[in-house]
């Protein structure tokens, strides 16, 4: 079997060489009425048969045949095969929609009752499966976008047939995409590396491993151990398993650097709002976490807007949520602080439990407005996929974003409260909010901006999570512990104490979750922070809140 | 709902003392009842975490209670739901299910969905005699004498995932990394799981295995690896990973560079109503193992398919006509059915009549024919691989040859094992 399809594979990769074997229609005719019967080899030839034509329509059929909607019908004393289309429901019948095998000319509704089922057992599926693989792999090779070339290119290397040599090497030539040359390249090599005669192995094994390929390493370790081979083969494989293998670690220690670097700017956006009303303040916000679900779900209606309004603008949806959901946000926050907030300035533990009750409230708004379940917010497409940087690392664009939106937001908010006006005028009231009352600052209206400020920055931190996570009414709870995780550890009222607690957090869980997994990972963290504040119980950066009292 | 149930159990004493005041004695109690109505439990979670998917198990089993009510009931007996909300609170299950047993006395509960809710509930179903109907696919090992296991057991669902992908049809692929959250059912599907890799000749150095917390978002760290796992191009993931950890997983995947036709996911626990409200584009391709699809075309599928969302739009549920069916939701709405046709036959609510009676009992369920098993409370199923396409349905790529045999006891972790409630009490030792 396995051998029947492996030739069946050669012979079609050969084929488009050779040209359109055209069959005779006499023998078309035969394999469909072959098809049509029960001899199973007969069947299996008729498959082959046209398989081997090369031709689209045919291939079409096949699927068809795959999927087992391809039917039979007694036409004038003779059966023809058709394939099926739409089924409905007409009266008290089943009908469904014909076309023709070949050409798909509609040939009208008929009763379901008058087809004979043209069914695709396993072993017959499994001749099928060659040709049309064969031929998505090629309309893939030839495909537009060079991440679905470089998939095509992947996968041939894997296979690494012989017969496939013949078409990476003309995809090679047409190619212009870096990356995707490369991966063809790769797969070149190891197509050379698996079907080279014996004694000629040695220039395939170098070249993958000047090009860094990990995909080789398998077959590498395998020629290295092979005692047929000649000393200059095997010494070329040891060079490249050991060339490749250098190059492995240092993809992963970058790809852990920018891990780390990717967690750590999620926890500062989450936290960032939260140490400011946290620290400037010294009010406890529960609601911080709710904050960021109203974010994201700004970013949700926004999207569901620009679906209704503009569909053919729907990457640009993100570019507006992102100041909407901190507009909403900030809005909210502002008549938090104004409606009730201020009444309770220096009673911690009462805004503790008037924040939390907020919270339930929004949370409990969110489910009955948009249904428990979570809403689907799709990716832009310039935020899908990623950017290959070096051989076997590429970068999620969703993540190098938020990387850059981190920054943006610590240097904007370092901007406003140190070099303006409004931000001295924060400080001010942070530190002596008597004197600043004295000298003329509107302690109330400081209040409120701030207070906003930090809410609308707890919004686009939820539009950002909407690009990694999910959205739903709850998607707050899951992110509030980490937010005050960092803000506790940071030291309180200090930037830049969020900002090197969210880096070290980040860092230190990406780089022992490779060794302890996720579960154990978290705990670590966990027992690592109450270690910590057990010595410092003031965080990384001590510095004196305000109580609002003062 | 508390004024609902109040006042049917209100009707229930009054019914039982009807009955005792006729002096009839004990067994009255139910003719009483089938006489007027026979009260039947709900226990699924219509609040917290699990009420995502447990809601629409509730919507099928009143759905099937309606259409049966509509033609007459069973033994000329209204079917009356008592309908709880245990809150996705393993405790509360428990006590919920006794108030179902002890205070309405229902004839039978259909109920549960995570297995932790199962066995909480199972002490007190097998001290006060109840019957259960589980709707779940599961991780097996569990023979109990009062429940009725209509879901998947590990090989009608885990082996033949493993196997497709073992195929030459499924791509041949060589090495395996189980993914799951972390608790009992993916622990044990892929204890079950990597036996069974073992026993194929998968060396042990093929097989990776991981788990993560519920609602895990941060997957960077599990696609890295899974990435260098993977080259080579040999690799699959069979995945246990469960909820809505799933979008942030296939996200990161697809950006990451992964790809199904190199590195496809087997998922065992993404089903049509968790894809409702997903971005699915990541998903589209990767594979799931399941028993019943909405997409599968019978006849019986398209009715069922039809007066679901006909049902979830009169009954104002929401997403309305939107809503889609899926295995669990299948095997809760045939569960009703089997239960109605084992009363016929037994001619009694009585529970040990019922479950002799549901031995070997058949059904023209919405996805094919299915059949109890005749000895260990399982059900013999269908095996359908598919593979998720955009709207969030699934095209079935692979189907069994007919029914599978269910085996509660999987034959690679407890081969000397079986499970009997005829010739045997249950679980009982296998002679070698």
């Amino acid at each position: 079997m396995r051998r029947l399809v492996f030739v069946l594979l050669l012979a079609w990769l050969a084929a488009p060489a050779a040209g359109h074997a055209a069959p005779a229609a006499a023998e078309v005719a035969r394999a469909l009425a072959d098809l049509a019967g029960e001899d199973v080899a007969k069947r299996e030839a008729a498959v082959a048969l046209l398989g081997k034509t090369g031709d689209p329509k045919w291939l079409a059929f096949l699927g068809a045949l795959r999927e087992g909607s391809v039917y039979a019908r007694l036409r004038a004393g003779k059966t023809e095969l058709v394939v099926g289309g739409t089924k409905s429901t007409r009266g008290d019948q089943d009908v469904i929609e014909i076309a023709g095998a070949y050409g798909r000319e509609t040939l009208g509704t008929v009763p379901l009752a008058e087809l004979k089922e043209v069914g695709a057992d396993r072993a017959l599926r499994l001749v099928i499966k060659p040709f049309l693989d064969a031929d998505e792999t090629r309309a893939q090779l030839a495909d537009r976008d060079p991440a679905v070339r470089r998939g095509a290119a992947v996968k041939l290397g894997n296979q690494a047939a012989a017969g496939s040599e013949a078409v990476v090497e003309a995809a090679l030539q047409k190619e212009t995409d870096r990356w995707a040359r490369h991966a063809l390249a790769e797969a070149l090599a190891l197509i050379r590396l698996a079907n080279a005669p014996p004694a000629t192995r040695a220039v395939p094994a170098l070249a993958l491993g000047n090009l860094h390929s990990s995909s080789a390493l398998p077959a590498l370790g395998r020629l290295a151990g092979d005692a047929g081979a000649s000393p200059a083969e095997r010494d070329a494989a040891t060079r490249a398993i050991r060339q490749i293998e250098r190059w492995g670690l240092l993809t992963t220690t970058v790809e852990t650097l920018f891990q780390g670097a990717s967690l750590a700017s999620i926890l500062l956006l989450m936290a960032l709002g939260l140490a400011i009303v946290f620290g400037l303040m010294g009010v406890i916000n529960m609601a911080h976490g709710e904050l960021m679900a109203l974010g994201a779900y700004a970013t949700f209606v926004v999207q569901n807007w620009f679906r209704a309004s503009w569909p053919e603008r729907l990457d640009l949806y993100f570019v507006v949520a992102l100041p909407v959901a901190f507009v909403v946000a900030a809005a909210v926050g502002l008549v938090l602080e104004r409606g009730v907030i201020r009444f309770l300035y220096g009673r911690p533990l009462e805004t503790l439990l008037l924040t939390w009750g907020a919270s339930l409230i929004i949370q409990q708004g969110l489910r009955l407005w948009f249904g428990a379940a979570n809403v689907d917010v799709s990716a832009p497409s310039w935020l899908s996929g990623g950017a290959p940087v070096m051989v076997g690392l590429q970068l999620p664009y969703n993540r190098v974003f938020i990387i850059a939106l981190a920054a943006v937001s610590v240097f904007a908010t370092y901007w406003l409260l140190f070099r303006t006006s409004a931000g001295l005028r924060i400080r001010a009231v942070t530190q002596n909010r008597a004197m600043s009352a004295c000298l003329g600052v509107r302690a109330g209206v400081v209040d409120a901006t701030t207070f906003a400020f930090g809410a609308g920055l707890a919004g686009l931190a939820g539009c950002a999570l909407t690009q990694i996570g999910n959205v739903g009414p709850s998607l707050g709870q899951n992110y509030i512990v980490d937010s005050f995780m960092v803000v506790v550890t940071g030291g309180v009222g200090k930037l830049a104490g969020t900002i090197f607690a969210a880096a070290g957090i980040g860092g230190l869980t990406k780089g022992i979750e490779p060794a302890l997994g996720a579960v154990f990972g978290k705990v670590a963290i966990l027992i690592g922070v109450i270690l910590f504040l057990q010595r410092r119980p003031a965080g990384l950066f001590a510095t004196r809140g305000r109580n609002a009292e003062a | 709902m508390s004024e609902h149930s109040r006042r049917d159990f209100l009707k229930g004493t009054l019914a039982v003392g009807a009955g005792l005041a006729a002096g009839i004695g004990a067994p009255a109690i139910l003719k009483a009842q089938s006489k007027s109505a026979v009260k039947i439990g709900v226990l699924h979670s219509l609040s917290g975490t699990m009420a995502i998917s447990e809601v629409s198990l509730r919507d099928v089993v009143l759905m099937a209670v309606e259409e049966i009510n509509a033609k007459g009931g069973v033994l000329g007996a209204k079917i009356q739901p008592v309908v709880v909300d245990p809150a996705s609170n393993w405790d509360l299950f428990a006590e919920k299910a006794k108030q179902l047993l002890l205070q309405e006395k229902v004839a039978v509960t259909f109920g549960c969905w995570t297995s932790v809710s199962r066995k909480s509930v199972l002490p007190v179903f097998e001290n006060n005699n109840g019957l259960l109907f589980y709707p779940v696919q599961y991780e097996g090992e569990e023979c109990s004498r009062n429940v009725f296991y209509t879901g998947a057991t590990p090989n009608q669902q885990l082996i033949p995932g493993a196997e497709y992908l073992m195929s030459k049809e499924g791509g041949g692929f060589k090495k395996f990394y189980l993914l799951g959250t972390d608790y009992v059912f993916p622990r044990t599907a892929n204890k079950i799981l990597r036996a069974f890799l073992l026993a194929k000749g998968v060396p042990a150095d093929s097989i990776a295995e991981e788990y993560t917390p519920f609602n895990h978002q941060d997957y960077q760290t599990i696609v890295g690896k899974i990435k260098r796992f993977a080259s080579g191009g040999t690799a699959a993931v069979l995945s246990t990973i469960n909820g809505d950890s799933n979008v942030p997983f296939y996200k990161e995947f697809a950006n990451q560079g992964l790809r199904s036709e190199n590195a496809p996911i087997m998922a065992f626990s993404v089903a049509e109503d968790e894809l409702r409200g997903m971005d699915t584009s990541a998903l589209v391709g990767h594979l799931a193992a399941w028993n019943y699809y909405q997409s599968v075309e019978t006849a019986n599928n398209k009715k069922f398919v039809q007066a679901f969302k006909a049902y979830a739009k009169k009954t104002n549920l929401p997403g309305g006509d939107k809503r889609v069916t899926d295995d669990p939701m299948e095997a809760g709405y045939f569960g009703v059915y089997i239960w109605k046709q084992a009363v016929e036959k037994a001619k009694s609510f009585e529970v040990d009549a019922v479950r002799k009676a549901v031995y070997g009992q058949t059904f023209a369920a919405p996805g094919g024919t299915i059949k109890m098993h005749e000895n260990n409370h399982h059900t013999y199923r269908p095996v359908l691989i598919g593979e998720i396409l955009k709207d969030g349905q699934f095209k079935v790529v692979s189907r069994s040859k007919g029914l599978v045999e269910p085996e509660p006891w999987s034959k690679y972790t407890s081969a000397d094992k079986g499970c009997d409630w005829v010739k045997h009490k249950g679980t009982y030792q296998k002679k070698a």
